[in-house]
């Protein structure tokens, strides 16, 4: 098997507001066909056996396909025929349909799905409305109704061009012969202009509590930080103070709040870092007649503790452990999502080195007691944050006191 | 090199040549299947405990038995306490998995290749002996009711729950493999104990491990830490196979509804009880499912999204089980077009038998796309020892990977057709809606399902 793998360097951090799901929508029409095979994305791969997929997110869109060995021309012949000639081939009635599409899936994945807008409010609070991270990547409802064909046009020419883009091949092909089809296939293609730069970094903010209501059993405390920019310093041992805190029973909320006091149902942290911004995370859900001003308080003094006395070497010592085991396994897949050819360019379009592998478990292994403590306290303890009260309908006594109501669709 | 010409796509090449796992397999003195698998790739070891059962053996009136007992499993074993279990898993970056299915119930443990004896002692010990205390069963089933209530927010859960129960009515296969409060709230801790030793005996379990050494080396590596492993004589078997019992003719209704007042979308099942693992139709089930709907390009996906846009997407399939699985449709579309989107779904059910069957093209694409695409699925060592679990499990023989595409050629356009016609069925075609009744609309009683009556999910 032979992976392809393509990144355009866009997402939703490069739309406006009022297009917002834009360059989600727009992942879609890449499987509509394009100028030299305008009947389908995946039939003629699917015949040659291919696995096939994309995905769009606040920083980039990529695009995979897994062929047997046999079939690699194939999936280099439609990947640049839909990076050189979409356009020829694009129809409103491809547009309406996949916009239709797209709505279905924000309802089926967000508005259905219990908790589903959380992340909505979460990422309206942390950001300004200027801000490219305000709104999450699926888009307002809104908003994609009122994109145009031309609005599609204008956002291929900006975005969808050599020059913007990063291929990656892996798996049983050579490196010469790889570079001849990327030369074969792609070299024929004008680099486009340089994409507008993205101004943003990480926002002021004040402190925000906050309510919203859903059609949920259980309430659930979101709590939300600003944190380092992907790779920045403070990026890995956030990360690992996310495992320290929540990661499995022997994390301390989860000792506290889950196996001993019995408050929480769940709870998980994460370091979500980005391009332009990280956010730090914590998420408890309450166990049944538990208010969430008990799970605040145990999780604020958690975070106390930890930069304080830092975790201990057998906290760290497990948190590194499961992190390099999971470098280790992402390389048993040459395609697909998180396989190697999608490292590979996740490395060189966020770090400009795609064999930063060893440089990014070096991170990791670097972390120490005191470096975790530290980048805890400078960046989660006393900050400002934004507290989310999710609670079911009509039982708002459940969140954090003085919290505001806040609406989302 | 000459200017590209892109007036024809790339014709591709021949496949290249793909060696399947080879199996090298002993028997235990305690009579436990072991069946190991050299995967040379990256330093990494996967195992699976398999043993037969799952939830099908839950005993009547006690559904969720299994899967609490698998809950337990990592919640301390051999004195240690479920903290300290924990501790050695994330030591060892260990990836641990408990899965309870109809017919069985499977713990996997994949680790790097250095603690690969490390993670064998971690699954022998938690699954065969796992502490079962009071105050740890407390704790977990408390959990567990949480999530159940959670589960009743979840449409998708909530559908399936209710399809199922719809089809198989008081068949095991009806039963909720997770539970049910009220089925929870009277298993206590020695049900617990008694279910676990009926289920975990080596007599009747296999363990796969595939991994980055040689064959000989894998077996040893097994055969020393599982020989310790004993039958226990006084404990009565678990009920063999009590999926194989014949399943209800008839569904309970043909059109179920479980009202979700304020749904964004409707959540369809549709389908029937259909076939076993072991119908000699697999390979044609497969392929006929591919056209149906098992793949972007089936006809069900290219009409009810990439044509009409009812819906993020839609797939089919056959969930062959040692006992009559369930074919099912699942879906979810916005609440308007529930109609629409239920008659056209079951047209193309109706269609494929006979007035629009599956073409000469479509079945040579179906059939290229799964041979072709196959060996995709033994790139890692877990897909790798899961896939071989299965073998064990349908009593299918080690040259099963080696035969499935010759298999796979040989069935020709009238047996996809026969086994259309054979296997779906549009007299006992059964529908379950999770939604709005007030954004469904008109005419949903007019699809030949009779009226909708409602269904309590039971959860």
């Amino acid at each position: 098997m032979v992976a392809v793998n393509l990144w355009y360097h866009v997402g939703s951090k490069n739309e406006r507001p009022g297009r917002t799901g834009f360059a989600h929508l727009f992942e879609h029409l890449m499987f509509e066909g394009s100028k030299h095979h305008d009947s389908g994305y995946f039939e003629p791969l699917q015949r040659a056996g291919g696995q096939l997929n994309g995905s769009t997110n606040t920083d980039r869109t990529n695009y995979w396909e897994v062929m047997p060995t046999g079939a690699l021309e194939l999936a280099l012949f439609m990947e640049s025929d839909r990076m050189g000639y979409l356009l020829p081939a694009l129809t409103e009635e491809k547009f309406v349909n996949q916009r239709d599409v797209v709505l279905n899936e924000r309802r089926q994945n967000y508005e259905n799905r219990p908790y589903g807008l959380a992340g909505v409010a979460l990422a309206a609070a942390l950001f300004p409305p200027d801000h490219p991270y305000h709104w999450i990547t699926i888009g307002d409802p809104d908003d994609l109704r009122a994109a145009t064909l031309d609005d599609v046009r204008t956002f291929f020419e900006t975005y969808y061009h050599p020059g913007n883009a990063s291929l990656t091949l892996a798996g049983n092909i050579e490196t010469a012969r790889a570079l001849d089809l990327a030369e074969r296939y792609f070299g024929e293609i004008p680099r486009g202009p340089v994409p507008p730069p993205v101004h943003a970094g990480i926002p002021d903010m004040v402190e925000q509590c906050l309510w919203l209501e859903d059609r949920v059993e259980l309430p659930r405390l979101y709590l939300g930080w600003h944190s380092p920019a992907m790779f920045h310093g403070g990026d890995a041992d956030l990360d690992l103070s996310a495992d320290v805190l929540a990661h499995g029973k022997t994390s301390r909320l989860y000792q506290r709040l889950v196996y001993e006091r019995r408050v929480a149902a769940d709870v998980s942290a994460y370091q979500h870092s980005r391009e332009l911004s990280g956010v730090y995370q914590v998420a408890c859900t309450a166990a049944a007649g538990v208010s969430l001003p008990v799970l605040e308080e145990a999780i604020t003094e958690a975070l106390a503790e930890l930069a304080a006395t830092g975790p201990t070497i057998d906290e760290l010592a497990r948190a590194q452990a499961q992190t390099e085991a999971q470098f280790v396994y992402r390389l048993q897949t040459v395609g697909g999502f998180g396989g190697k050819s999608d490292q590979l360019n996740a490395y060189n379009v966020f770090n400009r080195n795609p064999g930063f592998f060893d440089g990014d478990l070096a991170r990791y292994r670097a972390v120490t007691p005191a470096s975790m403590a530290a980048a805890v306290g400078q960046w989660l303890v006393g900050r400002p944050r934004v507290a989310l009260s999710l609670v079911p309908r009509g039982q708002q006594q459940l969140a954090l006191a003085g919290a505001t109501e806040v609406s989302v669709s | 090199m000459s200017r590209l010409d892109r007036s024809k796509l790339p014709v591709p090449g021949p496949a290249g040549h793909f060696v399947f796992p080879r199996i090298e397999r002993t028997r235990l003195p305690n009579g436990l299947d072991v069946r190991v698998v050299s995967h040379r790739s990256v330093p990494v070891a996967a195992m699976v405990l398999l043993v037969p059962g799952g939830s099908s053996a839950d005993p009547s009136g006690q559904p969720g038995l299994a899967s609490l007992i698998a809950d337990l499993l990592d919640e301390g074993s051999r004195g240690m306490s479920a903290l300290e279990v924990s501790d050695r898993i994330a030591r060892i970056g260990g990836d641990l998995d408990v899965d309870v299915n109809h017919d069985s119930t499977i713990v996997s443990l994949t680790t790097l290749d250095r603690f690969l004896e490390t993670g064998l002692e971690l699954v022998h010990e938690i699954s065969t002996a796992p502490n079962l205390t009071e105050a740890d069963f407390g704790r977990v089933r408390q959990l567990r009711l949480e999530r159940l209530r959670q589960l009743r927010d979840h449409p998708s859960a909530l559908a399936d729950r209710s399809f199922a129960k719809v089809l198989y009515q008081s068949h095991p296969y009806g039963q909720p493999g997770y539970g049910t409060a009220e089925s929870l709230g009277a298993v206590d801790v020695d049900d617990v104990r008694a279910g676990h030793a009926r289920m975990f005996q080596p007599n009747g379990a296999t363990l796969v491990l595939a991994g980055d050494r040689p064959a000989d080396q894998l077996l040893a590596a097994a055969a020393s830490v599982f020989n310790s492993w004993k039958n226990d004589p006084s404990v009565e078997a678990a009920a063999k196979d009590l999926g194989r019992q014949p399943p209800p003719g008839h569904p309970a209704t043909r059109l179920g509804l479980v009202a979700r007042p304020g749904s964004a979308q409707s959540e369809l099942r549709i389908g029937h009880v259909a076939a076993s693992r072991a119908t000699p139709d697999y390979h044609a089930l497969i392929l006929l499912n591919a056209v149906l709907g098992g793949q972007f390009v089936s006809r069900l996906n290219m009409n009810l999204r990439e044509d009409k846009g009812y819906t993020y997407g839609v797939r089919t399939g056959f969930d062959l089980r040692r006992g009559l699985g369930p074919f099912v449709l699942q879906t979810s579309v916005g609440s308007d077009v529930t109609v629409p989107a239920l008659r056209e779904s079951l047209m193309e059910l109706t269609d494929i038998r006979g007035s629009r069957p599956v073409t000469a093209d479509e079945l040579a694409l179906a059939r290229s796309s799964v041979s072709l695409g196959y060996p995709r699925g033994f790139e890692t060592v877990q897909q790798v020892a899961r896939s071989v679990a299965q073998l064990a499990l349908h009593e299918l023989p080690d040259s099963y990977f080696e035969e499935f595409v010759p298999a796979l050629e040989a069935v020709t356009l009238q047996q996809v057709t026969a086994a259309a016609t054979q296997y779906l069925d549009p007299d006992r075609m059964t529908a379950v809606v999770v939604g709005d009744p007030a954004k469904i609309g008109e005419g949903i009683g007019a699809l030949g399902l009779g009226s909708p009556e409602p269904v309590i999910p039971p959860i």
